[in-house]
């Protein structure tokens, strides 16, 4: 019975690949929260007055707020004058014009993370924004794409070049107002990514945002807004990481997805920030706001989410299905493990006529780790027509950690159609021993079966991030995936 | 020429948590040869199949189980599945997710790398799956479903038979692959396994009714009671049973 006890922990028991620290010089804002943070944050990125008014009025909202506490997970109150909401590399002389003149060095560390972003080296069929604590270090293949009409670009060069563009969204789908930390968020957000595809635009590869956080004691706040026009399509990657230190960060970002008619946003996220060590010790407090907005007819947007990483996630991506025939996905795989904690599922609000929702959450609880599924569907008087499918699957590996499942459901029309389904599974010693007795050795075994679990997740994600959510699992690819 | 055993229990005595359940267990196998062992609920039938097939948690204190000549105790499960050893669960696991072609692939290639073959392709492989599947006539709808994974009673044990039938064993050991069929599927398995008899292979056919052995005839049938093997002979032993009951063994025992 050991024997297979042993391999399991110790295949959950990988080490973090990620934890390095660059070393950098950095200019930081002093520690602490205030108006005077938020303008200097502003002046730094040049912004204009109705934005440093924007994040204002969202600091004086969030003064009258209180920390959500309905959340099942448990950590010490944060004090928020004590993180340093800005910190960016020092630049040498004038900001860098291309990525010939980035510091060598944080070309090293996306190297080091496997993204390279030099010309010669960088990844085929992917263009990347690379975040780095409060700023955007580069974005590649941006004139590719400009050729075909589609921004991509840090967000505080799309606040500069593309400011209708911002001002129009900003805050369309999350407005400063929506909880805690968007709130915080909207008021001292840093950089992030933009992307706008226009009409009638297939985006020919796919879009991706890898956000690292460097800098101690420092928080990071991304705002990421994505508008897809009339029946254009994109595929959004995100991907981060962080090093390994002994405090808590926080991590609170913002998306916003925008689809118009005919259009599909499909944004998936391998997030692996630095869970905290076995006892718990460290680790990103990852506090993110993501909802995507179908505005259009037969819109479409799909969350695709692999969680391994923070010490707390807390989110739900979420769809407003406003647009008649909108649709909205979302499949997701959380693990926890050691003392990581997960409070994350999904909201579809079916507001049009014939709109259909599909939600599709995977949760693994190794350790002692706590995992819980909340999701709500919510059918508005207005949408005729509505169906949703829910399936929400939990698996323990071990006997000291927890899965839980919250869902809510709120139907206003009768014409709606509502599914949910549940279940919640052991890998035994029983599968692990049938296994076994036909060949297999035992870390394949768990390998097989936590692959299988997450079958219907993984065929969802683009085929680069699927490799990288198996290797992050440790599981083997399975033949039918990708 | 003298005949090799395939399999040698000699004066097994083996428990869980300290109590013991086989108590000087000896039963040799040589190839060619079909085995039936029989015998009441309790009496140790299965945990000598668990033993065999090397699940955890059983404690051997004395005796020997040589396996073509090599220590069978001293190899781990997966090492013994791929040295020839295959057991055919009496309650199959289900593993939801898990396609069960690829599943058989995965678990025939491990067992061809360790006897030094190359691995089969796909393409290769789906035509072994496709002669062993018209040998049982069995339909292709089972092998794109999960494994074992809502699978009826029936379906789990022909299942089990399928891949003892792709997997090619030397030592087959059924552990009650009769329980809970009904005739017909208990006849469409039986078949199966004779099929599946060669003269280089034998079978070890744990089971508790007599019926099965109407249709798998074995050479030798062994009776347990207690933890021992108390009474062995030919087929009509097993017919015997069938008509006297368990009883008139275990009293003279």
């Amino acid at each position: 019975m050991s024997t297979s006890t042993d391999t399991i922990e110790s295949l959950v028991k990988q080490d973090y690949k990620y934890g390095f620290i660059t070393d950098v010089e950095s200019e930081s804002a002093p520690p602490g929260l205030n108006e005077d943070i938020i303008r200097l944050i502003s002046t730094k990125k040049q912004e204009p007055q109705w934005l440093t008014d924007w994040r204002l009025k969202a600091y004086r909202h969030w003064l009258t707020l209180k920390e959500p506490q309905w959340q099942f997970v448990k950590y010490p109150p944060v004090d928020f004058q004590d993180i340093t909401y800005y910190s960016a590399p020092k630049q040498k002389g004038d900001a860098p014009k291309s990525l010939d003149e980035v510091d060598p060095k944080l070309l090293e560390t996306y190297e080091k993370l496997g993204i390279p972003l030099r010309e010669r080296a960088r990844l085929a069929g992917v263009a990347v924004d690379a975040v780095f604590d409060s700023v955007s270090v580069g974005t590649t293949y941006r004139e590719d794409l400009a050729k075909q009409g589609i921004i991509f670009c840090s967000f505080s060069e799309a606040v500069r070049e593309h400011p209708d563009l911002v001002r129009k969204y900003l805050g369309s789908v999350v407005p400063y107002t929506d909880n805690y930390y968007a709130t915080l968020n909207s008021a001292v957000f840093s950089d992030g990514s933009f992307c706008y595809i226009p009409k009638g635009v297939r985006c020919p590869m796919e879009l991706s945002t890898y956000f690292r956080i460097n800098a101690a004691k420092s928080g990071q706040f991304e705002r990421t807004l994505i508008i897809a026009d009339d029946r254009a399509s994109v595929s959004y990657l995100e991907g981060c990481t962080a090093p390994m230190r002994d405090e808590n960060q926080l991590h609170a970002a913002v998306v916003e997805l925008v689809a118009l008619e005919g259009s599909e946003i499909k944004y998936s996220t391998v997030q692996n920030w630095y869970p905290g060590d076995e006892q718990g010790r460290g680790g990103i407090y990852n506090f993110v706001t993501k909802r995507g907005l179908c505005k259009g007819r037969n819109s479409r947007i799909t969350w695709t989410q692999v969680e391994t990483g923070s010490a707390i996630t807390w989110k739900y991506p979420s769809c407003i299905l406003l647009g008649d025939g909108s649709k909205g996905e979302f499949y997701s795989v959380a693990v926890v493990n050691n003392r990581q904690q997960a409070d994350t599922g999904t909201k579809m609000i079916h507001i049009g006529k014939n709109t259909r929702s599909t939600i599709v959450s995977k949760g693994i609880s190794a350790g002692r780790g706590q995992n819980s599924y909340r999701g709500l569907v919510e059918i508005r008087q207005s949408a005729e027509n509505a169906r949703n499918f829910s399936q929400c699957d939990s698996m323990l590996i071990g006997n000291q950690c927890g899965a839980h499942t919250f869902p809510y459901i709120e139907v206003k029309n009768t014409t709606a159609s509502v599914e949910h389904e549940a279940s919640t599974s052991k890998i035994g010693e029983d599968q692990i021993f049938y296994c076994n007795s036909r060949g297999l050795e035992t870390q394949d075994a768990v390998n097989m079966i936590v692959n299988g679990f997450c079958k219907e997740v993984f065929k969802e994600l683009p085929m680069e991030f699927a490799v990288e959510a198996q290797k992050l699992l440790g599981v083997s690819l399975e033949g039918s995936v990708g | 020429m003298t005949k090799t055993p395939i399999l040698q229990i000699d004066n097994l005595h083996a428990g869980v948590e300290g109590k013991e359940i086989l108590k000087g267990l000896t039963l040799t196998i040589h190839a060619g040869e079909v085995h039936a062992l029989m015998g009441l609920n309790g009496s140790g039938k299965s945990t000598l199949a668990a033993i065999l097939a090397g699940r955890d948690g059983y404690e051997v204190s004395k005796g020997t189980v040589t396996y073509m000549g090599h220590d069978l105790l001293d190899m781990d499960p997966e090492v013994r599945a791929r040295e020839g050893v295959f057991l055919a669960f009496q309650y199959p696991v289900e593993i939801p997710g898990v396609n069960s072609t690829y599943f058989l692939k995965a678990a025939l290639n491990e067992i061809r790398k360790h006897r030094g073959q190359s691995e089969l392709d796909a393409i290769d492989f789906l035509a072994l799956v496709r002669e062993k599947m018209k040998l049982l006539e069995l339909g292709e709808d089972l092998l794109k479903r999960s494994v074992n994974s809502g699978f009826s009673g029936g379906e789990k044990k022909r299942a089990e038979i399928f891949q003892m039938a792709v997997l090619d064993p030397i030592l087959a050991i059924l552990d009650e692959t009769d329980s809970g069929l009904d005739i017909d599927a208990l006849k469409a398995v039986a078949e199966g396994v004779n099929k599946l008899r060669r003269p280089d292979s034998a079978q070890l056919v744990i089971t508790h009714y007599q019926r099965l052995l109407n249709y798998i005839v074995p050479e030798h049938v062994h009776v347990m009671a207690d933890g021992r093997i108390v009474k062995s002979g030919d087929k009509t032993l097993a017919l015997e049973l069938e008509s006297k009951g368990y009883d008139w063994l275990l009293k003279s025992s």
